[in-house]
């Protein structure tokens, strides 16, 4: 095996930085929470397509603090494939009727840029739950 | 490494491997892949989470949700429901005890929600096996302070400033055994890590090595440039094998990466670490006899002064600290001695990891601060104690430690407030007991250990402990004797004051405990020949109450030993002849139709 290169406190702080936003998920933590829907009508409208597009963004920009997740159907079955779009100390947006491009927009524009893209949305806001 | 959207941490502590963690993972690997979800969920082993009562476990990030009690035909559902479908699966949720719904959430259960974690900070969060991670947590970031920008003076003020007190059990300030370990102009310097847990019950030493291993070396490592050492031992028991391989992944890792060797970070500093493996004796976790024992001599402990920190490996100056007190350094120098002070009390600064065990709902791994109450780790974390009995004693610092009554429930967990109350903190076992806990028979059991595990060197230890469990012994037979109790405090206080070491110093706290708090107990056995707990055996019996007997069977079908006579829907007889007193016919019995009793009829012999 090839000797590793020795560590200087450099390189130290510049591992710390590579993996560190990395490991934010490990804490829950992030700038911004996005919510795949996928419930059975979201993956048979597309959903998987709109996941695999949003991981491919994110690869891309090389953030690593935009946390992913998915959850079941949101009730609106004719707007799938849908996503939520969480941002700090803001309320949730949802938008529908993704595609690939659409979700790219989004991407940069909202989740990036932390301004919604006002043609696309669906509702801000959530229901109110009991 | 890459970007996942989910990181499943599976537990893979001792307590969860033994449960079947390793197969969790691996069923949840493959279900990963087969749902071609690989590259976007990744799957770690971490250390030991803590709630170790509720093993296997897996939390899933970033949703923080909190799995438990898995089996391996669980994990496809789990995949397909929460990864897949983002539907959260409550069926395998913590559900606490008494009440319906799940805590989906691992900060919401209440085990977790009072702890504070400092030596265990990374735990169920990083893969022990992976200096990145451990990087990526801030780790190896107080070394570099430490060798670049604070001299071995200031590391020594930092940490006797902030009122570091050694986790092993005794208590001495940290910084003043480095300070005297600076002051020796002779070289080599050696430091040790003693991680050779013997109590009985205890896995915090076990459970910092297997989590986060690269904690205890870099506590090492700063040590190291503070006193002048050039060369380190890790002490592990041998029966500690995941211990035994994380901590020799974590040298290699080091060593490669030049956080070990020479010229550490390129600050010019040399210092290298080797593992000794120890043979499991008990009082291998006095320093002298550690020192004898990596020495490859047999581990019996010698007077003291000199101290290890003037005379100790081989004659040189040797820091030996406990694996929670090296592991706890990092964090001040990182964070600040003042930081540090601000936590516990006035004596007792920081936090302190307890093995939590016996009759307690949550058993686990916890640490809190110092200064919390017994009742705050007992009911708050601990969730009481199972199946609606009540609380009697808690057993703190192991074989030297004490046992102490309800009552004191409020007593704040502080080095002086325990010691005061005859217990001591030790290395940080905690004991829970109900009432069905005989406290002369637990005198007894801890005895047996000490007389077993006494080294032999003193006469007062070898001899006490002999004496004093042959005594106790025979008060839980039914043979004991009025004079015995005088005579049981005499021989604890002798073998107190006149044994060299630890171990025999505090042989008789077990003794003196259970006299102080439950004397009754111990006069019941001896002045009625009855056991209030029903446990000594010589001293009950168990009997049908014939009015109660509905003839069922179930506590025949039980019996061990076939001592049982009776038809279907008869009154049932025990053979009292035959009886092994085991109380199996006692739990199958749905009617209370069994009792155990006391009979004045009952001849001792």
């Amino acid at each position: 095996m090839p000797a590793k290169k020795k560590l200087t406190i450099q390189d130290l702080a510049k591992i710390r930085e590579k993996t560190k936003s990395l490991m934010t998920i490990r804490e829950g933590e992030g700038r911004a929470r996005v919510t795949v829907h996928m419930g059975t009508c979201g993956i048979a409208a597309g959903a998987r397509d709109i996941m695999d597009a949003l991981l491919g963004e994110i690869g891309k920009a090389n953030i690593q603090d935009v946390i992913v997740t998915t959850s079941g159907c949101a009730g609106l079955c004719n707007a799938e494939p849908m996503m939520t779009v969480e941002i700090k100390n803001q309320p949730p947006v949802k938008y529908g009727q993704l595609t690939p491009d659409k979700l790219r927009k989004i991407f940069v524009q909202h989740i990036l840029g932390g301004q919604m893209v006002t043609d696309l949305v669906l509702v801000v806001g959530s229901e109110t739950v009991y | 490494m890459k970007q996942y959207r989910a990181h499943l941490l599976v537990c893979a502590g001792t307590g969860c491997v033994s449960c079947g963690a390793f197969k969790i993972k691996a069923a949840l690997e493959q279900e990963v892949k087969k749902r071609n979800l690989q590259d976007e969920i990744q799957v770690v082993a971490t250390g030991c989470n803590g709630f170790c009562e509720r093993g296997p476990i897996v939390l899933v990030q970033p949703d923080g949700i909190f799995y438990q009690l898995l089996q391996v035909e669980d994990v496809p559902h789990l995949v397909e429901e929460h990864l897949l479908k983002g539907r959260p699966v409550k069926k395998l949720m913590y559900v606490p005890p008494a009440e319906k719904q799940p805590v989906p959430k691992m900060k919401d259960i209440e085990f977790f929600k009072h702890q504070r974690l400092i030596v265990l900070r990374n735990r169920g969060r990083i893969d022990p096996e992976k200096i990145e991670e451990y990087i990526a947590f801030d780790g190896y970031e107080a070394l570099a302070k430490a060798l670049s920008e604070m001299t071995p003076q200031a590391v020594i003020d930092e940490i006797l400033f902030s009122g570091l007190r050694g986790r092993g059990g005794a208590g001495f300030p940290t910084g003043k055994k480095w300070a005297a370990a600076a002051k020796e102009k002779r070289s080599p310097k050696y430091l040790i890590c003693n991680g050779d847990e013997g109590d009985p019950g205890a896995f915090m030493d076990r459970s910092v090595l297997e989590a986060d291993p690269h904690a205890v070396l870099e506590g090492m490592i700063i040590g190291a440039k503070a006193v002048g050492a050039s060369k380190g031992f890790v002490y592990i028991r041998h029966e500690y094998p995941l211990a035994l391989k994380r901590m020799e992944i974590a040298i290699a890792q080091a060593r490669e990466s030049g956080l070990l060797g020479q010229d550490i970070l390129g600050t010019g500093f040399d210092f290298d670490l080797e593992i000794v493996q120890g043979a499991g004796a008990f009082v291998s976790g006095e320093e002298s006899a550690l020192i004898a024992s990596v020495e490859g001599r047999i581990a019996m402990p010698r007077q003291r002064p000199p101290y290890p920190a003037q005379r100790g490996l081989w004659g040189q100056p040797t820091v030996i600290n406990n694996v929670e007190t090296w592991a706890t350094v990092p964090n001040i120098i990182r964070r600040g001695a003042d930081w540090f002070q601000g936590l516990g009390t006035e004596t007792s600064k920081g936090t302190k990891i307890f093995a939590l065990v016996g009759k307690i709902a949550n058993t686990g791994l916890v640490e809190v601060p110092m200064g919390i109450s017994l009742r705050e780790i007992v009911y708050g974390i601990g969730g009481g104690i199972p199946d609606k009995r009540d609380f009697k004693a808690v057993q703190i610092g192991g074989p030297s430690g004490g046992c102490l009554p309800a009552k004191l429930l409020d007593l704040p967990v502080d080095y002086e407030s325990l010691t005061a109350a005859g217990a001591m903190m030790g290395s940080g076992g905690m004991i829970v007991m109900d009432d069905k806990t005989c406290m002369v028979d637990i005198a007894k059991y801890f005895l047996n250990f000490l007389q077993d595990e006494s080294c032999g060197k003193c006469v007062s230890c070898r001899e006490g402990t002999q004496r004093m469990y042959e005594i106790v012994k025979a008060i839980t037979e039914g043979k004991g004797k009025e004079s015995d109790l005088a005579l049981l405090e005499e021989l604890a206080q002798i073998t107190k004051d006149a044994s060299m070491c630890g171990l025999g110093q505090t042989a008789g706290n077990p003794v003196l405990t259970t006299l102080r708090y439950f004397r009754h107990e111990y006069e019941a056995h001896i002045l009625d020949k009855r056991c209030p707990a029903g446990v000594c055996k010589s001293l009950i019996r168990y009997v049908v109450l014939a009015e109660k007997c509905t003839g069922c069977q179930s506590c025949k079908k039980a019996c061990p030993n076939d001592c049982i006579k009776g038809t279907l829907k008869d009154i049932h007889l025990i053979d009292q002849s035959k009886c092994i007193k085991c109380g199996a016919c006692k739990e199958a019995c749905k009617f209370e139709a069994i009792e155990e009793q006391r009979d004045e009829a009952i001849q001792i012999i």
